[in-house]
């Protein structure tokens, strides 16, 4: 927050939130809405703290999800991308597949892999698929951009294929990398939910959307959104998480990271 | 078909080139052939128009590309120590890497041949001493300018102790007056290092005032038109530029020029 121009990006999005919460606790209030219908946000509010050890235990179970097919992710693109990169024949038998685990909406899949993986597996696996894309495509992106007279260089002292890799292409990789993996943050969180939600409808689980799906069953209008409110939080924090590597990574080299007057 | 080969056929040459060409693969000859002898300790700058295939010469000598026809042979000697190596490359861009700082990447090619930490960290220091840059050893590149940036360049391609110093234009973004200044320092470290160096130019006044030989080049396919032997004693300094004999000299290589630029469009 250096200028009061940054103060101001800041402050406008939280009063337009505070805004919007007031007009909504006022219409509620004066139209008597039912909570079955509409919750004030001081009802959620309420429904939050009261239901804070239900909704605590479900946040920490769609959470160590989301981590668990986000690491899979990230370590799965990386590592099919550095494959890709070594050999042609690899990547042109199997990037075909990719693509196609990618455009297949996840929710389609979610049953089928309901019926043949145990449910926790099952959740990560859909966490894992539409989140290592991403990874996949800007590591191979990153892998193929590096400067071609640095590679010269390289080649020039006499690099190892080992040593290009570890010394030229994955440093160069990098930022394209902390790119697809603050993409995938969200999408893991989106794939364990969609998970859940399918896993959900089948009688078992105990996941945030579980919750919501449960809460909707019973018409607990006020706990599916304290729980989507939690759900929502989560993904901004994991956002926020991976824009802070990602700034702390690249803030001395990259274009990126480096400020407009720099 | 030949990798360069480490015979010390004649010793007073440091490269030789004899029949060299080079045509892409699509079809296009890009130089050649040629013969061209550098004397060991010698300046030679190669001039010609953009195309002229002698960025492509720089890099078959380099060993960076193969040659369609003929052999690159360099002179060996020198005593064979971790981290030296017979080339030092400079590029058009200072090709540095933006994710290390300046002290890593005159570091790189010490790293790359594994060689002891100790004695890297002296030569790095030495390196980056010579291009006057001792100070800088923390900083990143982008925080650099662009002549602090080619110096750095300099450091790295001077940390193997090459024998032969290959330049491909290094100087040519810079402005004028940052040129003038690596000019001469590249001058004074010439004079005091005896690094056989070869220098692509497509600058007549710099070719001048740098080498000892300047060799034009012709259009594509490159070959050598014409030879100039700069005979001004050393060292050379900023009152060279302003004499008549520098005039002189670069009045006769443009002459020489000319002809290469006669049938580009737009030249």
């Amino acid at each position: 927050m250096k200028s009061p121009q940054d103060l101001v990006r800041f402050l406008l999005p939280l009063a337009v939130f505070a805004a919007g919460l007031v007009l909504w606790e006022a219409i509620v209030r004066a139209y008597d809405i039912q909570p079955y219908v509409l919750p004030s946000p001081l009802l959620v509010l309420k429904t939050l703290v009261a239901d804070w050890p239900i909704l605590s235990q479900s946040l920490g179970v769609t959470l160590l999800t989301t981590l668990e097919g986000f690491v899979a992710a990230a370590v799965g693109g990386v590592v099919l991308a550095l494959l890709f990169n070594q050999s042609k024949w690899l990547e042109y038998s199997l990037f075909p597949y990719a693509v196609v685990l990618q455009v297949t909406p996840v929710i389609a899949i979610a049953p089928l892999l309901l019926i043949y993986l145990q449910q926790q597996t099952a959740v990560i696996v859909c966490a894992w698929i539409v989140a290592f894309f991403p990874v996949l495509s800007n590591t191979t992106l990153g892998l193929n951009s590096v400067d071609r007279n640095l590679a010269g260089l390289f080649q020039l002292y006499g690099a190892s294929k080992l040593q290009a890799l570890l010394f030229l292409k994955l440093p160069a990789a990098l930022p394209y990398i902390l790119g697809g993996l603050r993409i995938a943050g969200g999408l893991s969180l989106i794939g364990a939910v969609v998970a859940e939600i399918a896993a959900g409808s089948a009688g078992a689980g105990s996941g945030l959307a579980f919750r919501i799906a449960e809460s909707g069953y019973r018409l607990n209008i006020p706990r599916m959104f304290a729980a989507l409110l939690l759900l929502s939080l989560a993904g901004i924090v994991i956002y926020g998480l991976l824009a802070l590597v990602s700034h702390l990574l690249l803030r001395r080299w990259h274009e990126s990271a480096l400020g407009k007057d720099n | 078909m030949a990798e360069p080969a480490l015979s010390g056929s004649d010793a007073g040459s440091a490269v030789r080139l004899r029949g060299v060409a080079k045509t892409y693969d699509s079809g296009v000859a890009a130089l050649g052939p040629l013969d061209l002898d550098v004397a060991s300790g010698e300046f030679v700058s190669l001039l010609g128009p953009s195309g002229c295939g002698k960025s492509t010469a720089l890099r078959l000598i380099a060993g960076l590309s193969r040659p369609s026809a003929g052999t690159v042979e360099l002179s060996h000697h020198g005593t064979e120590q971790r981290g030296s190596h017979r080339i030092g490359f400079v590029f058009q861009e200072p090709t540095l890497m933006p994710w290390a700082n300046v002290r890593d990447n005159v570091r790189l090619p010490l790293k790359l041949a594994h060689a002891p930490a100790a004695d890297a960290d002296a030569r790095i220091a030495a390196a980056l001493d010579q291009v006057g840059l001792a100070d800088f050893a923390g900083a990143y590149p982008r925080e650099l300018s662009g002549g602090m940036r080619m110096r750095v360049s300099l450091a790295r391609a001077l940390v193997t102790d090459p024998d032969i110093l290959l330049m491909d234009e290094p100087f040519a973004a810079l402005d004028e007056i940052t040129r003038f200044r690596l000019n001469n320092d590249l001058l004074s470290l010439w004079r005091n290092l005896h690094k056989t160096v070869i220098f692509v130019t497509h600058s007549v006044f710099e070719s001048v005032y740098l080498s000892q030989r300047v060799i034009v080049m012709t259009a594509r396919p490159g070959r050598i038109g014409a030879e100039f032997r700069i005979t001004s004693p050393e060292p050379r300094g900023e009152e060279f530029r302003t004499s008549a004999e520098y005039a002189a000299f670069c009045r006769e290589v443009s002459g020489a020029l000319a002809p290469s630029y006669a049938g580009q469009a737009g030249a």
